[in-house]
């Protein structure tokens, strides 16, 4: 008999078998969200479908009477900032210190370390110190989610860099390729897909981040938002906020895994 | 004078001697064989040329000059693997050298000298026989044809000596012929300086035109590493006594 780890889906039943537990899962809610407004029309706990639809409705399509802005967007855009600029600036980092780290070794000598030592830290611990030292503005938050992420990145595409084969080093300078010329031709086009896969991994972390950083000083924000209503126990509004923020999430991902593929199909060959 | 000089050089790492008193002295247009057990020190010998590696005694000279211990363009190498770079295709793979020299801050050609370097870079993969797959990444290629790149690379750079570490050691035997015809002839036509450490003998002595053959001269049974390893046989290979050598090689062996 074939063994149970030989034992591959198809394409479809692939996506049949992945798509069986989100199913069980929405039908399991709506039994209980059932249940819950049987015995209690007015349960916020367990909102129904209909009810999160319009709730999302509202914010979606319907300015605020106080502010005349449509919240969804308004906050969106305020954490997509955010996030963009905090993003951009840990890539840029990471470029230049895992270059700088993996290529020399007298930086790696004198730098290494303490990149390992910062790693470290939590950064939410150090976020009363961003907001002394920053502000409540932007520049706090966006300066929490690049020390959460950043030094992570730095870290894995420095060891990437240091690990190229040190063949590859010695014949490209024996092409006549100085420092700069290994920095610029072999070294950074071989990191970038490596650097989009730490991105990717860091877009986690930095959602933590972010939605911690406007959740405890904002006043717009899609973390703002949810850790508001919590007061009024509106589920109904942080439930589809959290599908929307799993699904800008997920978009982004989709994005970044797509550029890599585009910019260099050389990285998704095996080498024989 | 000749090309390349080993003047009483010494590789120690800590207390372990890998080579003592080598001195040899290599003429511009031999092809030499270098063999030995593994662990002699052969690529550490060729590290030496390359300048990967100073040695902890004595001198080696390029031309009568002393060697500045960093790798540079007048010595080429061919590695056992790893010497093609995977984020580029073949072409560009050759022209990389080209580039190197006619552009130190970009790295990259353009106009007149980029068509210049993707005509020396084509002549050159259609010599060694990449002509149809100038367009692939490098990776795609099979070892044997990644080993033809890897020589191209090194010949559009014009080296003094060319360096090979066990070039064909994770090829086939039928490639194996195929890439030995390819370097003769590239040796011949190009009149290269080549030095190429192998473990296979036959090849050692079908392509060498002198075999130079790593070995300790002495053993201390209870320091193993205290001897280094040095050149205990040195053979000027004719056609005559090409096979007389061989021969005896293989009985002394
Ligand atoms: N950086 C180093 N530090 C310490 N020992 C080293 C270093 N590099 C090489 N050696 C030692 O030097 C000796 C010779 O190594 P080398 O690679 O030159 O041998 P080789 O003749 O090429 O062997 P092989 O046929 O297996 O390739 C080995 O014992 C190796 O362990
Ligand atoms: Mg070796």
């Amino acid at each position: 008999m074939t063994r149970l780890v030989n034992i591959r889906p198809g394409r479809k039943a692939a996506a049949g078998l992945a798509a069986i537990p989100l199913i069980l899962i929405v039908i399991g809610y709506m039994i209980a969200s059932a249940v819950r407004h049987a015995a209690n029309p007015a349960d916020k706990l367990l909102p129904t479908f209909m009810a999160m639809g319009k709730a999302f409705k509202n914010l979606a399509l319907d300015a605020d009477p106080i502010t005349g802005q449509i919240l969804l967007w308004a906050d969106t855009l305020a954490s997509l900032e955010r996030l963009g600029i905090a993003l951009a600036i840990a890539t840029v980092t990471s470029i230049l210190l895992g270059l700088a780290l993996g290529l020399i070794p007298l930086i790696r000598a004198q730098f290494g370390a303490l990149v390992a030592t910062i790693s470290v830290i939590p950064p939410i611990a150090i976020l009363p110190v961003l907001f002394i030292v920053f502000g409540l503005g932007e520049a706090s938050k966006i300066m929490l989610i690049v020390i959460g992420i950043t030094p992570v990145m730095v870290r894995d595409v420095a060891a990437f860099v240091a690990a190229l084969p040190q063949e590859q080093m010695i014949k490209a300078q024996t092409l006549g390729a100085g420092s700069w010329l290994l920095t610029i031709r072999v070294a950074l086009p071989q990191m970038m897909p490596r650097l989009i896969v730490a991105l990717r991994l860091s877009l986690g972390p930095a959602w933590v981040f972010l939605i911690s950083a406007e959740a405890i000083a904002a006043d717009v924000g899609l973390g703002y938002r949810i850790f508001l209503v919590r007061r009024y126990l509106s589920m109904d509004i942080i439930l589809p906020y959290v599908a929307w923020i799993s699904l800008l999430a997920i978009l982004i991902d989709m994005a970044l895994q797509f550029i890599s593929r585009k910019a260099f199909p050389w990285a998704n060959r095996s080498s024989n | 004078m000749s090309l390349l000089s080993f003047r009483n050089v010494w590789v120690e790492y800590g207390d372990k001697v890998v080579l003592e008193r080598v001195n040899i002295d290599i003429n511009a247009g031999s092809f030499v064989s270098i063999i030995g057990p593994s662990g002699a020190g052969k690529s550490t010998f060729l590290r030496l040329a390359l300048g990967q590696e100073a040695p902890s005694q004595g001198q080696v000279f390029l031309d009568g000059k002393p060697l500045r211990p960093e790798p540079g363009p007048d010595r080429g190498i061919v590695f056992q693997r790893y010497s093609v770079f995977p984020h580029l295709n073949v072409r560009e793979n050759v022209i990389f050298g080209l580039d190197c020299a006619s552009s130190p801050i970009l790295g990259r050609s353009f106009g007149a000298a980029r068509r210049r370097a993707v005509e020396q870079a084509e002549e050159m993969l259609i010599a060694v026989g990449l002509g149809h797959v100038m367009n692939e990444y490098a990776t795609a290629l099979s070892g044997g044809m990644q080993q033809r790149l890897a020589i191209a690379q090194a010949l559009v750079k014009n080296p003094r000596v060319l360096l090979l570490d066990e070039p064909f050691g994770a090829l086939d035997p039928g490639i194996r012929a195929d890439m030995h015809e390819l370097v003769t002839g590239l040796w011949q036509q190009h009149q290269l300086t080549i030095m190429m450490v192998t473990h296979d003998l036959k090849e050692a002595f079908k392509l060498g035109t002198r075999v130079l053959s790593f070995d300790k001269r002495r053993v201390d049974p209870h320091a193993p590493h205290r001897y280094g390893a040095t050149a205990v046989y040195d053979m000027e290979l004719t056609r005559k006594n090409q096979a007389a050598e061989a021969a005896r090689m293989m009985a002394a062996i």
